[in-house]
């Protein structure tokens, strides 16, 4: 973690991500109004001693908004990562220990996936299987997959053919031993670091989707969805948009100087 | 650059496609919600939708049905939009075009732009030209498309002001002016995103090869600067450089979804978001394979380009 500190990117992406963390943690407690409460007498507000960072259409206080979808935000990210993780580590652990034919075909398909932009894949999805937050979730993790299972994959071509792996097959230890206590736990390093730059696209994906009015749905606090409601105002009070797009710049912009701080934590030869 | 390369690789983005085309397919029509359910809407009873899927051939298996379909498109035939009565085929060549003009200025644009500050930040390392540059990238790639292209609208579309329409399309045929006057928007917000991409990654190039034994030498043969930079530097960091922006051409397509939806530009992006809406089948499958195509191709040029500019690439 000091290492982390040392590096200018590293210490700039660590205070938005504690930034973020924290408003995401205690956010509801931190704000100053009900989040859904309309202060009609004070609509599309600027800032103010009582409403920081102004009021939207309705009179609801912005800042009080804001702090309440971080943990949301930061949730459909992480949530949204994880599981595309998780979904693409099997596929692309399994294709680089069985190899062969499976190897061939598991990547052939994800070349194929890849071949269609992320946001396009999961306005597919999300039209497929509709919209709303979890759905949404559900469809950035199945556009990561493809991309997942080949950074997993070729994590695990990288470590196959090192010594240690060579003495657990000489041992004559079984396949399953070798890829979940040989294999795993040394390939996990570039996998976290992907991730973790890979939450900055899931919170941005995820912001769009709400912004398309396929995400979240009102009332939610949903950043995106905030934006998208307050564009019939925005000429009226830029506060009501400029707020909440600054918010996901710093949550994304957190997690992706914070990952790359860590990439250059793991790999120094990588370091730029 | 040998003939087995070229058609090896050209063989290896058209099973990309067959696997695209199949994935389309699959999540148009596998997945819950079949085109009967889709175009009826949910409730729809059982008898309508017998007869519309007996119409429309759902009830063949699953293969037969992909492979008339495939048939079709190869054949020129794409279909008819299911809400706005017109040839797909049609539709999308209009649409593409419009798409595509402004692509091609943000990548100009970016180009223009992205590589010469890449550069910059490279030679200047650590002042602060290099440290604002480099914070500017890391911004642009964290802001998404909707939020730049809001922020800009409240910047330079303010009615008050007015200095730019708030979107829209003019035909470039009836005003070029025009034409490029709503392009501006629009062109700006990708070219921000990519900008950022680029600089940062032609910033990373060229600093490691400004630091390679071979520059020192032609520094130390007494080559001008100049000449050091742009014959030995540029031209060993654009390959890198070169597979980032084609890289990027797949945030483009992405991003141009988003851009044409909020500026109102009525390219391949706003036809898919609508499509998607108003779940136009013929409209969504066409459309994304032809994205999944232009992406494919991108990566084929940008692969030929690189093997053309560092003659150490294999042609394996």
């Amino acid at each position: 973690m000091r290492e982390i500190l040392r590096h200018p990117t590293g210490l700039v992406g660590s205070f938005l991500l504690a930034l973020v963390l924290l408003a995401a943690l205690f956010g509801s407690w931190l704000a100053p109004y009900d989040p859904q409460l309309f202060h009609p007498q004070a609509r599309l507000q600027g800032p103010s001693a009582a409403f920081w960072l102004g009021t939207d259409q309705f009179g609801r206080d912005i800042l009080s908004r804001i702090l309440h979808g971080a943990r949301s935000t930061v949730s459909f990210g992480v949530g949204a990562t994880l599981l595309g993780v998780a979904a693409g580590a099997v596929i692309g652990i399994t294709a680089g220990v069985v190899g062969k034919w499976v190897d061939s075909l598991i990547m052939r398909l994800v070349d194929g996936l890849l071949a269609v932009p992320d946001l396009l894949f999961t306005l597919l999805i999300v039209t497929v299987i509709g919209g709303g937050s979890g759905h949404a979730m559900l469809a950035v993790a199945v556009a990561f997959t493809p991309g997942m299972a080949r950074i997993s994959r070729s994590a695990v071509l990288s470590v196959r053919t090192r010594e240690f792996v060579q003495a657990a097959t000489a041992r004559g230890e079984s396949r399953l031993y070798i890829m979940a206590a040989e294999v795993l736990p040394n390939s996990v390093g570039p996998l976290i670091v992907e991730a973790t730059i890979r939450v900055s696209f899931a919170i941005m994906l995820g912001a769009t989707l709400g912004f398309l009015g396929l995400g979240a749905q009102p009332p939610s606090t949903e950043w995106g969805l905030m934006i998208s409601e307050a564009r019939q105002f925005m000429f009226r009070n830029p506060w009501c948009v400029a707020a909440p797009g600054v918010a996901i710049a710093m949550a994304a912009m957190g997690f992706n100087l914070f990952g790359d701080a860590l990439r250059d934590l793991i790999d120094p030869r990588g370091q730029r | 650059m040998n003939a087995a390369y070229l058609a090896r690789r050209f063989a290896s983005v058209l099973v990309v496609l067959v696997i695209v085309s199949i994935t389309v397919f699959a999540i148009t029509l596998i997945l819950p919600g079949n085109a009967a359910v889709m175009i009826l809407g949910e409730y729809a009873t059982p008898e309508q939708l017998r007869v519309l899927e007996l119409e429309l051939g759902l009830d063949r298996p699953w293969h037969v049905q992909y492979l008339s379909w495939m048939g079709n498109l190869l054949g020129g035939d794409w279909g008819t939009s299911m809400r706005l009565s017109l040839p797909v085929a049609g539709l999308i060549t209009e649409a593409l075009w419009r798409s595509a003009a402004l692509a091609a200025a943000a990548l100009v644009i970016v180009t223009v732009i992205a590589i010469p500050l890449g550069i910059i930040a490279a030679l200047k390392r650590g002042t602060w030209a290099d440290l604002s540059i480099s914070l500017f990238a890391y911004l642009g790639t964290a802001v998404p498309e909707f939020v730049t292209a809001t922020l800009l609208l409240v910047f330079f579309a303010a009615p008050d002001r007015g200095w730019f329409p708030a979107g829209g399309f003019v035909p470039a045929a009836e005003s070029i002016w025009l034409f490029l006057y709503h392009m501006c928007l629009p062109a700006a917000t990708l070219s921000l995103i990519l900008t950022a991409h680029i600089a940062r990654q032609v910033r990373s190039e060229m600093s490691d090869v400004l630091g390679s034994d071979y520059v020192r030498a032609a520094r130390l043969k007494g080559l001008p600067e100049r000449t050091v930079v742009m014959r030995h530097g540029l031209r060993n960091a654009m390959a890198p450089a070169v597979a980032v922006i084609s890289l990027d051409v797949g945030y483009l397509l992405g991003g141009i979804i988003v851009v044409e939806e909020v500026f109102a530009w009525p390219g391949l992006g706003r036809l898919i978001i609508y499509a998607l809406q108003n779940r136009d089948l013929p409209v969504i499958q066409a459309a994304t394979l032809v994205l999944a195509t232009i992406y494919a191709l991108s990566n084929l040029v940008s692969d030929l380009v690189i093997a053309a500019l560092d003659p150490r690439v294999r042609y394996a």
